[in-house]
């Protein structure tokens, strides 16, 4: 009976590994389907490398340090980029779902700019603020604010009147109401406009490094591309890959984190 | 001055208008005046406008018609010497019950060790030991009623609005907790407007208890209850009887009205 209450937990144990194992399942058998196709399909051409030549090549990227000093530039521009755009995106947001004049004046500003494809602002960017740094934040930053600034409108939007009327009756001022209530019912909603955004951070880093950089991901893998050093360009699109989805993962937790308080 | 009644509620009107549909009387020429410690109980039909009226007292919805003074100056805006217990909680979902009840303590500035030591208290008080790290989601009706109640006391406010504030709560605990709100009332001055829907609790806590006409809300009449708290056996003697029941035969003539209202 003992053994049997112990083995209990185990098993379940196991079949959480086997679950998990299931589930990747069909990227194992991509990777093995990549290997086949490359091996005896490719075999003649270096178009589509090996995925065991990917790896070497990867391995090879990181001894050297490239792929470290291109990566941290690249996360450096999302991160900023990502971070302006939540930031300010959500007080926008907030403010407009709060006070009217600021509504009038940007709902119009949004609704047009919003189904605009950012990456044409790839050139805009690049003349205003040249080949660095700067012009990919900006980038990012217009390209991810409005997921957040209409996330953050349309939950505050739906802030309980009551709540509002309880902080204010406790001796909240209107300021501290906006912070300590509006806000908070904003979150589930920007949460996932913030997601969205995240998304679009690492599209938008990548297309603009192709086009016009000197560091980064994405210039990485032009160049590499250009060279004909397919195995490790494609170690390059791997790694971002992993990083997006790696990103997304861990952004998903944040959010049940985040949001306990509810059911 | 001093003569003033503490609430003066003076021919006041209050109309909805939702964005969509036809605008809606709630409250029609409504006069109450609130004497200073006094605890003034709020009967009538559902809809007649009990919450409407807390809210306008609130300082929560604009005064269109007629005027309000609380301390003889007209209110304008919420304030915290005016403690609202809302018929539906109105609990912060995103804090715990611990931070709930600290909120108002936190806006008045009150240092952290005496916080805490209040807040627990309260906890105890309405017998949330154990819950107060739950968030409300985590909680049952009452016991979200209760974490409600306990955040408004905590603040210590001079006039206390209480909107069905025992409304979810079973038998036994609604006995404890009007106990416990009668011997807070004794001990601190407060003035309470107390909504509710039960005739007996009203003339057992109440000094006074309003009833109200079936919407559009009126004061129908004020009956004056002033019997003994103390006394363990008030429920049974034929005054009290007779006042619960005399109530009630008011209560529900509106509340037939208010029947036959909605179905014209
Ligand atoms: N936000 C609103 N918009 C439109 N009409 C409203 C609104 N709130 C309340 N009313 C109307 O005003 C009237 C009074 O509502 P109120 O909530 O004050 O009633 P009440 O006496 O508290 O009822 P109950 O006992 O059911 O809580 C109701 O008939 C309702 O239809
Ligand atoms: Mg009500």
């Amino acid at each position: 009976m003992t053994s049997a209450a112990l083995a209990l937990p185990e098993r379940t144990r196991l079949q959480a590994v086997s679950m998990s194992l299931f589930r990747y399942l069909p990227l194992v058998l991509l990777a093995i389907g990549w290997e086949l196709t490359a091996r005896f399909v490719f075999a003649s051409s270096s178009a589509l490398p090996s995925l065991s030549q990917v790896a070497a090549a990867w391995i090879e990227l990181v001894k050297d340090g490239d792929l470290i000093t291109h990566g941290a530039s690249s996360l450096y521009r999302a991160g900023v980029g990502l971070l302006l755009a939540v930031l300010i995106g959500a007080a926008l947001g907030i403010f407009m779902a709060w006070w009217r004049p600021v509504n009038i004046a940007l709902a119009p500003l949004v609704e047009m700019f919003y189904p605009m494809p950012k990456s044409a602002l790839i050139p805009v960017t690049v003349i205003w603020l040249g080949f660095g740094d700067g012009s990919k934040i900006l980038l990012i930053f217009l390209g991810c604010m409005l997921p957040v600034t209409i996330g953050a409108f349309n939950g505050a939007r739906g802030t309980d009147r009551a709540l509002v009327w309880s902080a204010r009756s406790m001796g909240a001022g209107r300021l501290r109401m906006l912070w300590d209530v509006v806000l908070p019912s904003a979150i589930p909603e920007m949460l996932n406009g913030i997601r969205t955004a995240l998304a679009l951070t690492f599209i938008l880093l990548v297309t603009s490094e192709l086009i016009v950089a000197r560091q980064g991901f994405g210039y990485l893998i032009g160049y590499l591309g250009n060279n004909g050093s397919y195995d490790a360009m494609f170690a390059v699109v791997l790694t971002v890959a992993f990083l997006g989805f790696a990103a997304d993962r861990i952004y998903q937790r944040l959010m049940q984190r985040i949001l306990r308080w509810r059911e | 001055m001093s003569g003033q009644p503490q609430i003066v509620i003076d021919k006041v009107c209050h109309t909805y208008r939702p964005p969509r549909g036809k605008p809606v009387l709630a409250l029609d020429d409504v006069s109450l005046s609130v004497g200073t410690r006094e605890f003034l109980a709020l009967l009538g039909p559902s809809g007649c406008g009990k919450s409407t009226l807390l809210y306008l007292i609130g300082g929560f919805l604009p005064i269109e018609r007629g005027t309000i003074s609380v301390e003889s100056k007209p209110v304008t805006a919420p304030g915290p010497d005016r403690g609202i217990v809302f018929q539906h909680f109105a609990l912060f979902p995103w804090k715990t019950v611990r931070a709930n009840i600290a909120y108002g303590l936190e806006r008045q500035g009150m240092p952290r060790e005496q916080r805490e030591a209040r807040v627990q208290s309260l906890i105890e008080m309405v017998g949330l030991r154990g819950f107060e790290d739950s968030f409300p989601s985590q909680l049952s009706g009452g016991m979200k009623q209760r974490a409600a109640i306990a955040r408004t006391l905590a603040f210590d406010p001079s006039i206390l609005l209480m909107d069905e504030p025992f409304g979810a709560l079973d038998a036994q605990t609604r006995h404890l907790m009007q106990s416990e709100l009668l011997s807070i009332w004794q001990r601190t001055p407060k003035t309470v407007i107390f909504v509710t829907h039960d005739v007996q609790e009203a003339v057992y806590l109440a000094d006074r208890v309003a009833v109200m006409s079936a919407r559009p809300g009126r004061i129908k009449t004020i009956v004056d209850t002033k019997f003994d708290k103390n006394d363990k056996n008030i429920f049974k003697t034929k005054q009290f009887v007779d006042q619960v029941d005399a109530i009630w035969d008011l209560v529900r003539d509106e509340a037939i009205k208010a029947q036959g209202g909605r179905e014209s």
